[in-house]
């Protein structure tokens, strides 16, 4: 199989990739030219990530932080999928709703956090419509792409067949632009993530990574921040590969829609 | 009474650069169960009356009757197929490509299999029903194309150059699979193609367009006993009389 030789070498180059950054950080932090307080080592910073999942502390901070991102992450698909795709299906909404997506867009969502926290307070609802800006704007321009590529010749051969509107939708429109829909629900998730801890950072109290990297900076703990930020990667790497990856191998690349990648 | 009837059909594309006609004043009907090859250049405007055909597109003049009654859109007494193999849905197995008009029609999941199967075992491919297209050589995704196109039983099919992108070997199958397919169903069959061969395999009679902007130049009836065979001097006389009607040049391609 040489796919499967294919993945291997590409997970060692990855492990090399990070062995290397590895070996280079921790020779800095050993070198003596930084304050161990500022460039904790690798064992201190393993000893304090151990310690945190041991309390449940990270686990708990993880699970604020991950339902914060479900939640935001949730609504903007529930809200962007169908507005894209009758974005995609008819002028008017389209030509109602592009010049405000196009306005909204360029804002970055931490922009709003003070506006949301004027409005909301502090806590999850503003958290959570951080994230739902943050999302939506990827997944809806994706599905409104992937409506428009869909090919003719499907609705065409589907309308034939005597397929009513609703049949259309789910039966032609959703899977044809499905390619575009999961590329939005990538980036959407991508997005979803990088806001959730900035607006933890700001607007969370007592529970969230963001909010514990934050928090960490007032006692110096840059052990506390780092392993942090090594279990904000970790999800987001394993959640995007396993979730995504596997939607997409059962999907699209299982119907030939794209190809896997080479490596 | 004829089946279809085409009355001085003509249709007029608008474009940002003026206005293309696409057919002229054609003009010529079908009986029930006939196989009629439409032949002409590329550009003469086949496929645009095929699509006025289908209900795709509406003319700018003239009028269509399928069974007497004026056509005003695509309906389900009229199957098409398409050159294109990305015809197919990607994200349907060749069985649930050929279920979704019966689908459509609110048949059950049982019943619209077992006719499914049927119809891909009358295209020979009862033993791909669970593959994806993708997974399909291009004459298998056309055969599955002319299956789904059967399967919710119009009384006319409508084909578009289907085989023109297969490769000349494939297409002589293709020919002949079709020429059984429609021996066994009776359909009323309107088939384009610029291919002049094809046309003499297959059809009862053949309409010869001019080229663009086209209209009818002439009707040759084929009247060849069937198997027919290709190599046969009759065969070879058919097609030299489709060549001088087109000009020779059309032909070759
Ligand atoms: N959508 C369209 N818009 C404008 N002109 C078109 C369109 N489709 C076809 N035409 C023009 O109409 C004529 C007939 O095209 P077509 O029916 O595709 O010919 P054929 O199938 O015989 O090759 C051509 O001159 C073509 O350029
Ligand atoms: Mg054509």
């Amino acid at each position: 199989m040489s796919a499967n030789t294919e993945r291997m070498r590409s997970y060692r180059r990855a492990a090399v990739t990070l062995l290397v950054v590895a070996a280079l950080y921790e020779a800095s932090a050993r070198s003596g030219y930084f304050a161990p307080a500022l460039l904790p080592t690798l064992p201190t910073i393993g000893r304090t990530l151990f310690a945190m999942l041991l309390d449940g502390s990270m686990l708990g901070h993880a699970l604020y932080t991950f339902y914060r991102v479900m939640f935001g992450f949730g609504l903007a698909i529930v809200v962007a999928l169908p507005l894209g795709i009758l974005m995609g299906r008819f002028r008017t909404v389209e030509g109602f709703f592009l010049p405000l997506a196009s306005a909204l867009m360029p804002v970055p969502s931490l922009a709003w956090v003070p506006v949301f926290i004027l409005w909301f307070g502090l806590g999850n609802t503003t958290t959570v419509l951080v994230v739902f800006y943050a999302a939506t704007f990827p997944m809806l321009l994706n599905t409104w792409s992937g409506v428009r590529s869909v090919n003719p010749l499907w609705l065409r051969a589907a309308g034939t067949m005597g397929a009513d509107e609703n049949a259309m939708f789910w039966k032609v429109i959703i899977p044809g632009a499905s390619p575009f829909i999961i590329t939005g629900m990538r980036q959407a998730f991508l997005r979803a993530w990088i806001a959730v801890v900035g607006a933890e950072m700001i607007a969370a109290s007592n529970w969230g990574l963001g909010w514990v990297i934050f928090d960490a900076k007032e006692f110096l703990n840059t052990d506390i921040m780092l392993a942090s930020l090594a279990v904000i990667g970790f999800i987001g790497f394993v959640f995007e590969r396993l979730v995504f990856g596997s939607l997409e191998r059962a999907t699209i690349q299982r119907w030939g829609m794209v190809r896997a990648a080479k490596s | 009474m004829p089946h279809i009837e085409i009355r001085d059909v003509s249709l007029i594309y608008d474009t940002p650069s003026g206005s293309v006609p696409g057919v002229q004043g054609v003009s010529f009907s079908i009986e029930p169960s006939e196989f009629l090859c439409i032949v002409g250049p590329s550009g003469c405007g086949k496929s645009t009356l095929l699509n006025i055909i289908a209900g795709f597109l509406m003319p700018t003049g003239g009028e269509i009757r399928i069974g007497g009654k004026i056509i005003t859109g695509h309906g389900m007494d009229r199957g098409v197929v398409f050159q294109d193999f990305a015809q197919l849905f990607p994200w349907r197995t060749a069985l649930a490509n050929v279920t979704f008009g019966l689908e459509m029609k609110g048949i059950s999941k049982a019943e619209r299999e077992k006719i499914a199967l049927e119809q891909l075992r009358l295209v020979k491919l009862d033993k791909f029903v669970r593959s994806y297209p993708h997974h399909l050589s291009g004459g298998m995704q056309q055969r599955v194309a002319i299956a789904r196109a059967l399967a919710y039983n119009p009384s006319v099919l409508l084909m578009d150059e289907p085989f023109a992108a297969l490769d000349a070997l494939t297409r002589d199958e293709m020919q002949r699979l079709l020429a059984d397919v429609w021996r066994e169903t009776k359909k009323t069959v309107i088939y384009v193609t610029h291919n002049v061969a094809e046309a003499v395999y297959l059809a009862d009679r053949v309409v010869v367009m001019t080229p663009h902007p086209g209209t009818v130049k002439t009707e040759i009836p084929i009247r060849l006993a069937r198997p027919r065979d290709p190599l046969s001097v009759e065969f070879l006389e058919h097609q030299k009389e489709l060549l001088r009607h087109l000009g020779g040049e059309a032909g070759k391609a």
